[in-house]
């Protein structure tokens, strides 16, 4: 079908239509009939064409239904029916591949952000070539204004990107060497040398192009409830046609119900909602993997926050370091050297600060053991050091006398976790790790409060910083000292209390509780594909703040559908009403069945503009740039 | 076994998806449809050796979905 010669066929059609009733209304009947049937045979070349095409592939196609329906139409004499027909349906498929269009809108913005040139030392010489064509560890030039062109690390310069290609955040963000960035996002103001790492189809902008793509056709289960009910509609009402004929002998009455046998409003109701809302969402930066995913999200009850690194901002940074018989510096560097395999949070603060103090060696240790949820234990010349918590240093019959007891209680209570070195069962001394709360934690757990959440925290770090941590979020219920399991365990706890949990984690850590809860939510996804890969929704940018929302546009996606779908089988039930009463016909039922479907999509429409409500601003002040966008 | 990814004119009718489905998957050569309705996609895979993607492209113009490009992976 070309669109275009259908936009014009619309109007030739509506054009000869006018016509005729206007020789129809100076009972000029002649002419006007010649004219209908003009209209009918434009309007209807095209969908008799589709109905002929689907039939040699033994398909029944609704093009057929109304092709026949015209047919019929056209031998008992009712020619501006027949012409209404056509044109409706020619008119209701031209508006629909118009609005639908609409709905899917954001993925194509989405698309519109791809980075098309890049420019690339080759030789010694500077070259653009297409982005599509940049390997991997190619050297990359860009300038103020131009696209990134490929996820890499900067190696050099500085500049002031806006990502909102991923994170849907506008505000710039600042980069230098070392620097993380990603394909799409766009160079505000400075200049930038990069490092292509992953390229094509490896690109954080690519997955999430993919991810959106497969979300909005992910169905969900009112959807597969309705498509059932549609596979046997059509049918059923081609049935009740012929039956309705042999007895009643009502040839009107049968064609009319071909023309209303396309469940159309029905069968495009929800999918037209969730690719609406999970548009929305994916402009903004929040991946919303599919309709059922929004079906549960717009269900929960309750939502638990992982600690480190989701309500703190996840930079531990040591705080404080208390030695027994020991430098600092000593200490520093044993410590750094046992914790150099180590993925722990606490482990990189270690080895920051080491690095900082300039005592970090590239020397590894021997035996290196990792027991989830107490510590590292690590042979270092020989002698055996542990690094961990409490439940380390008792397991291990470490002696900690009452000033030391003492010293961790007080730096628990200031919201730092207290990490124990010990070599063999002679305690070595403390280091204090904090890590800052999210400036904007607080007030999204009140929001969250206030939409009628509960809220709790699941963390492995001990009770008191827990506890400090809790109420300065303003979250009364938590559980501190969990190992990962124990938080699957908790999960699982509260969804057999008939609980619709969510849980929020940063996708890495948090794995197994953000695979177990009903929605896994990940933050600050940009850049990590395990985060992307395991959870349900995906925040790109690390913004707490969203949340809120995003359980809002889940709602209004879910009732929108509802909307949508009680609307159409209202007029499912209207439309076989009124054939069965006599008081629909050809016209008026095609006229009736398009309509219902433009009205749906259009309700759908509304959701691409939803935006939160009760938002207060939240002050996340990190050097905002202002800048004024050359760009619309 | 290959996978070609067809990008169609828009979808109006979700039934339209059912009967792609349908028809393409009695297809010779063909393993495994599937019909994005929202991304207006067709991905097919299929056997290079009893599959042409030349037909399957017909049939969907037959359907009455116009290709717009392919990719075949």
């Amino acid at each position: 079908m070309k669109w275009l010669s259908k936009g014009k066929l619309v109007s030739v059609t509506g054009v000869c239509i006018i016509t005729a009733l206007v020789f129809q209304f100076i009972h000029f009947t002649i002419m006007s009939d010649i004219i209908f049937w003009i209209a009918t045979i434009l309007a209807g070349y095209p969908i008799a064409k589709n109905a002929f095409q689907a039939i040699t592939l033994k398909v029944i196609s609704i093009e057929l239904l109304v092709t026949v329906a015209v047919i019929g139409a056209l031998f008992i004499g009712e020619y501006s029916e027949s012409a209404a027909v056509t044109f409706l349906f020619i008119l209701g498929s031209y508006l629909e591949h118009r609005t639908l269009e609409k709905t899917r809108s954001s993925l194509k913005s989405l698309l519109d952000l791809a980075p098309l040139e890049a420019r690339i030392v080759k030789d010694g010489k500077e070259e653009i070539i297409a982005a599509e064509d940049v390997q991997e560890k190619d050297i990359l030039f860009i300038h103020s204004g131009e696209k990134v062109p490929a996820d890499g690390r900067v190696i050099d310069g500085e500049a002031h990107v806006n990502e909102a290609a991923i994170t849907g955040e506008s505000i710039p963000v600042q980069k230098k060497a070392n620097d993380k960035v990603f394909s799409g996002t766009i160079i505000d103001n400075g200049y930038l040398k990069v490092e292509a790492q992953k390229v094509g189809e490896d690109t954080t902008f690519s997955k999430i192009l993919q991810l959106v793509e497969e979300a909005q056709d992910t169905k969900a289960k009112t959807q597969k409830f309705i498509e059932k009910f549609a596979t046997y509609y059509t049918p059923s009402i081609l049935v009740l046609s012929i039956g309705v004929f042999i007895i009643t002998r009502d040839i009107r009455l049968a064609l009319t119900f071909l023309v209303i046998s396309c469940p159309g409003a029905l069968v495009i109701s929800a999918p037209v909602s969730i690719v609406a809302g999970i548009g929305n969402g994916a402009k903004r930066g929040i991946l919303i993997k599919g309709g059922e995913i929004t079906e549960r999200a717009a269900k929960l009850s309750i939502i638990a926050f992982d600690k480190t690194g989701t309500l703190t901002v996840g930079k531990p940074q040591v705080a404080a370091i208390k030695t027994i018989e020991i430098t600092e510096n000593e200490l520093l560097a044993v410590s750094a050297k046992a914790e150099s395999f180590s993925e722990h949070h606490l482990a990189r603060a270690i080895l920051d600060e080491a690095a900082k103090k300039g005592v970090a060696s590239n020397e590894k240790p021997e035996n290196f053991q990792v027991f989830k949820g107490m510590g590292v234990i690590a042979s270092i010349d020989g002698n055996s050091w542990l690094i961990g918590n409490r439940k380390m240093m008792a397991h291990n019959q470490v002696k900690i006398n009452d000033d030391i007891e003492q010293y961790v209680y007080n730096e628990e209570v200031r919201g730092r976790t207290a990490v124990m070195i010990a070599n063999g069962q002679q305690l070595k001394g403390i280091i204090s790790i904090s890590d800052r709360i999210r400036p904007e934690a607080a007030e999204t757990i009140r929001l969250l409060k206030k939409a009628g959440k509960k809220v709790i925290m699941l963390t492995g770090d001990n009770e008191r910083t827990a506890a400090t941590v809790a109420a300065e979020v303003g979250i009364s219920d938590y559980f501190a000292g969990l190992l990962p399991e124990q938080k699957v365990a908790k999960i699982k706890e509260l969804q057999a209390s008939g609980l619709m949990v969510g849980m929020v984690g940063d996708g890495i850590n948090d794995a197994p509780a953000i695979a177990t809860a009903d929605v896994g939510i990940a933050m600050g996804g940009a850049g990590t594909d395990a985060a992307m890969e395991t959870a349900d929704i995906i925040l790109m940018a690390d913004r707490m703040e969203k949340l809120p929302f995003t359980l809002n546009l889940a709602q209004a996606t879910v009732r929108n559908m509802q909307q949508n779908m009680f609307f159409a089988v209202s007029i499912v039930i209207l439309l076989l009403v009124g054939v069965l009463s006599k008081t629909v016909f050809l016209a008026s039922g095609m006229l009736i069945h398009e309509l219902s479907v433009l009205i749906v999509i259009l309700n759908a429409i509304r959701l691409l503009k939803f935006k939160s409500t009760g938002r207060s601003p939240i002050n996340t002040n990190t050097n905002v740039f202002v800048t004024i966008p050359n760009q619309k | 076994m290959k996978n070609i990814t067809f990008q169609v004119d828009d979808f109006i009718c979700p039934s339209c998806v059912q009967k792609i489905e349908k028809v393409m998957s009695t297809q010779p050569g063909v393993n495994e449809v599937k019909v994005l309705f929202n991304a207006a996609k067709v991905k097919i895979k299929f056997d290079e050796t009893t599959g042409s993607p030349e037909e399957y492209e017909g049939i969907l113009t037959k359907l009455g979905s116009d290709v717009l490009s392919k990719k075949i992976s």
